[in-house]
């Protein structure tokens, strides 16, 4: 009993992370069309700001969730003002771009913050289940994730911005005739993304040792979950985060962690394979 | 004031060479030591006070009058943290530079790289760095602990604080494996018993269903021959899941690079570790070799174990050119095997000479306000390891990593 609780916590827990590692990326690639290469470094840059502003003595969850999220949406607006809106349509371009920011990135990180693995430790303590003990802050990113994905379908359905963003994005030319510069829609849809991005970083930081090359570990995960999304932006990122979630977490408590990883991957082999247009192209048909 | 073509290339002609003279003079009579290591890039962290250390023993060197009444001129090369590089450098140092020993690497893939090279130009080659084992080459000599070192010692002491069941983390590469298999050998001679064994990628840096999975097994002891700043999660997310406090940690990693000085109080204290070197050693030695860097580089929170071992090394290898009056590698080399010794930073230093490897003294520490408090120290400890596969005495022309079966 107690441990079917902790294993559902755990696969809650596997399934939050990817959620929350893909956001922005499922903005930034499966709304905008724009392969980001340097998402994985999109988060490490909100880990850094995380650290560094808790550092500076700030609180640990005001710089999480509001400080990271701004910085790196911030430093996302100038890449897309400088680089990214000279690319829009133009996938192998924006890919070779973004992959040469991501190095440029992880270089600056380098500089600024040295190659030592950095860190601060979790502001959310670990608490008994019978004969178990978890890690309290698993509860923190599943909520954070839930949240997340709340407010996203909030303001994509329920907004005006939302719906003229996904209106943008689906026939720029009709918005612009409309009187919408689809300039600042992408530029402000952009900043979402990267804002997303940065908000995962920060909140995995305290899990997780940061080096300037953390970012490399996630942009995988968030590529195949988007991917194997398909077209719809959040009915996608649930379903293939829950489905990769427990496909991972069941072979990783049944095996091993090893055999855990190579599993989400098959499963996303089989997932494309089976559904080359994603989950939501064949299933959740025309869904947000 | 203008110059016409053949008066400027029969001028800087003439500055070429009047600025390699004293070089080429100087070069003469020089001792050349070359170096490969990373000091920028991934690997920096143990790479950059390792330069350190071998900067400051061939100054000290150097102040002393030199080798042999010559100097020692050090020719560097930073390898980026890019293995290709390894192999680059080292035959630039063997064939341009024509050095006479070479001292280097850190990762077991760079050292593999330049072993081979080195072997065949016949130049002196010097390994500093804690590895997984089993290399039995006549021409590399290996001054860091060997895993049977660590584990013969470590092992039985946590056993002993702890209790006989025994769960095993390690990295998924050569050193975590057969690092894992020397744990499960000294468990089991200890009379205890592995009830579980998880390996991980190097760039694993999740471990929330192995903490779960840990107390499904319920150890008494934890090893984690974990390894890089991936699995230096695991000790924050074990600590974060209250965990610290109900099964001790073991870790024959954690450390080597100043690992400890990352985690926060709550996350490191308490694990208990094995090495050759720590900052908190009690000697005399390790005073003066404190001040000394001090003195040098004004700050001594970088110096670690492999910055020591390089330390050591060079002081191993300069005995050797002494003791044998020459630096032609042959004379050297019968030198070393003569079962030299020095007095390190972290005590006496002798070179097995079946093995071409270390045996030291291993301390027993454990992580205490991100220093190491040494509990109690083991003089000479050999590499059993090495030694039951390799003896260059009987077979000198070996060369060959064993992978140790236990």
């Amino acid at each position: 009993m107690d441990l079917s609780f902790v294993i559902l916590v755990e696969v809650l827990y596997a399934i939050a992370s990817l959620v929350l590692i893909s956001a922005g990326l499922a903005v930034v690639f499966g709304m905008m069309k724009v392969i980001n290469l340097a998402h994985g470094e999109f988060m490490m840059m909100g880990g850094y700001a995380t650290i560094t502003a808790v550092n500076l003595g700030m609180n640990v969850f005001v710089a999480m969730l509001l400080i990271a999220p701004l910085v790196v949406g911030l430093i996302g607006l100038v890449v897309e003002r400088l680089v990214i809106r000279r690319l829009y349509g133009r996938l192998v371009d924006t890919m070779l771009a973004t992959w040469g920011l991501s190095l440029m990135f992880i270089g600056l990180a380098t500089m600024i913050f040295g190659n030592t693995t950095t860190g601060i430790s979790t502001p959310i303590t670990g608490f008994t289940v019978g004969d178990y003990q978890i890690n309290g802050y698993n509860f923190f990113i599943i909520v954070v994730s839930i949240v997340l994905v709340l407010c996203m379908l909030a303001v994509l359905k329920g907004t005006r911005a939302g719906l003229i963003a996904r209106g943008t994005m689906q026939r720029s030319d009709m918005a612009a005739a409309l009187g919408y510069s689809p300039d600042r829609i992408y530029m402000a849809t952009f900043f979402c993304g990267s804002a997303l991005s940065g908000l995962a970083g920060a909140v995995l930081a305290p899990l997780v040792g940061l080096v300037p090359t953390s970012g490399g570990a996630y942009i995988a995960k968030a590529f195949i979950t988007v991917i194997a999304g398909g077209p719809s932006l959040i009915a996608g990122l649930v379903s293939s985060a829950t489905s990769f979630g427990l496909v991972s977490q069941i072979f990783t408590f049944t095996i091993s962690p090893v055999i855990g990883e190579v599993a989400l991957l098959v499963a996303a082999v089989i997932v494309l394979r089976l559904m080359p247009q994603g989950i939501t192209g064949r299933f959740f048909k025309g869904k947000l | 004031m203008s110059l016409n073509r053949r008066e400027f290339l029969g001028r800087s002609a003439a500055l070429t060479t009047a600025s390699l003279l004293p070089y080429a003079a100087y070069a003469a009579d020089t001792i050349k030591l070359g170096s490969v290591l990373d000091t920028s890039g991934i690997f920096d962290a143990y790479g950059k006070p390792m330069d350190q250390a071998m900067r400051l023993a061939l100054k000290q060197i150097n102040d002393t009058g030199g080798l042999l009444d010559r100097q020692v001129e050090l020719m560097a090369y930073d390898t980026q943290s890019d293995m290709a590089l390894y192999s680059q450098y080292a035959q630039q140092l063997t064939r341009q530079d024509q050095v006479d020993v070479v001292h280097g690497g850190i990762l077991s893939a760079s050292r593999e790289a330049i072993r081979q090279t080195m072997r065949k130009s016949n130049t002196l080659y010097f390994y500093n760095v804690q590895y997984e084992g089993g290399v039995c080459d006549r021409n590399i000599f290996v001054t860091g602990v060997t895993p049977a070192q660590q584990v013969a010692v470590l092992v039985p002491y946590a056993m002993k604080k702890s209790g006989p069941k025994v769960h095993i983390l390690a990295a998924d590469y050569n050193y975590g494996q057969i690092t894992a298999r020397w744990i499960k050998k000294f468990v089991e001679d200890n009379g205890g018993e592995v009830v579980g064994t998880d390996f991980f990628p190097l760039d694993v840096s999740d471990f929330g269903s192995t903490v779960t999975k840990i107390q499904q097994t319920a150890p008494d002891l934890v090893v984690a021959p974990l390894v890089g700043g991936a699995h230096l999660s695991f000790f924050r997310q074990w600590a974060a899941a209250g965990m610290k406090d109900r099964i001790p940690l073991a870790s024959t990693t954690m450390g080597v690079g100043n690992e400890h000085k990352v985690l926060t109080l709550e996350e490191g204290n308490g694990i208990m570790v094995a090495y050759n070197y720590s900052q908190e050693l009690d000697t005399e030695a390790n005073k003066v070799f404190k001040d000394q860097w001090q003195a040098e580089y004004g700050d001594t929170t970088s110096i670690h174990e492999l910055a020591v071992s390089t330390y050591q090394g060079i002081l191993l290898w300069a005995e050797g050119v002494r003791q044998a009056g020459s630096v032609e590698h042959d004379a050297v080399v019968e030198a070393l095997e003569t079962g030299i010794s020095i007095d390190g930073p972290a005590g006496m230093v002798t070179l097995d000479p079946q093995t071409h490897h270390a045996t030291l003294d291993v301390h027993i520490m454990e992580v205490e306000n991100q220093g190491m408090t040494v509990i109690e120290t083991l003089p000479q400890i050999a590499p059993v390891d090495t030694q039951a596969v390799c003896n260059l005495q009987e077979n000198p022309d070996d060369n060959q990593q064993y992978e140790i079966q236990i």
